[in-house]
């Protein structure tokens, strides 16, 4: 395992929902990672964030350690749970509030 | 770089031969784009799987030189298998 992979492993496996990004939960700097945060905010669970923006390493790693070659990337209890697009469609089936809100307890 | 939306439909149909494959330009640049990719392969697949198959089957393109696609996937309606 790569230093970088090893370091997305302990991020993922730490934190109950984390969100890897481009930019903050605060000034997500890309229309998906925005949607992402949106989306989480609104479900009103704690959650991390990692912006990519600010480690290359993780920012390229990332995109190997799910094989899934775009960010935003959610992670709940350690799987891979997809990107914007999944994120969004299991909100509006309620699958997503079902799944973080059980992490969140 | 851009892509042609008729570039992507191509790539994806000739890694999933049965899609039927939707795509709107959301801006009219050329750059991002929307997708909906209905196949009877994706079946039993998690999304995660199947969004997989259309990232493979655009061969590294995604996050490169495809930089926004939203995607939707789906097998075919009524299909419960």
């Amino acid at each position: 395992m790569s230093d970088a992979n090893a370091r997305i492993d302990e991020i993922v496996k730490s934190n109950d929902i984390v969100l890897f990004m481009k930019g903050t939960a605060l000034f997500p700097q890309c229309g998906f990672s925005s949607r992402a945060v949106a989306i989480l905010d609104h479900l009103g669970v704690p959650f991390e964030t990692v912006d990519v923006l600010q480690d290359p390493e993780i920012r390229q790693g990332i995109k190997g350690y799910s094989d899934w070659p775009t960010i935003p990337q959610l992670y709940v209890k350690g799987e891979f749970v997809g990107g914007s697009d999944i994120m969004m469609e299991m909100f509006e089936s309620g699958e997503l509030q079902q799944l973080v809100g059980a992490a969140a307890h | 770089m851009p892509m042609a939306a008729a570039d992507i439909e191509a790539l994806i149909r000739a890694a999933i031969p049965d899609a039927q494959v939707t795509i709107r330009d959301l801006r009219g640049d050329g750059d991002h784009y929307a997708a909906r990719v209905v196949s009877a392969s994706f079946a039993g697949l998690s999304r995660v799987r199947q969004h997989q198959a259309v990232y493979a089957a655009l061969g590294g393109r995604m996050g490169g030189e495809l930089h926004a696609l939203q995607l939707e996937t789906a097998a075919p309606s009524g299909d419960h298998q």
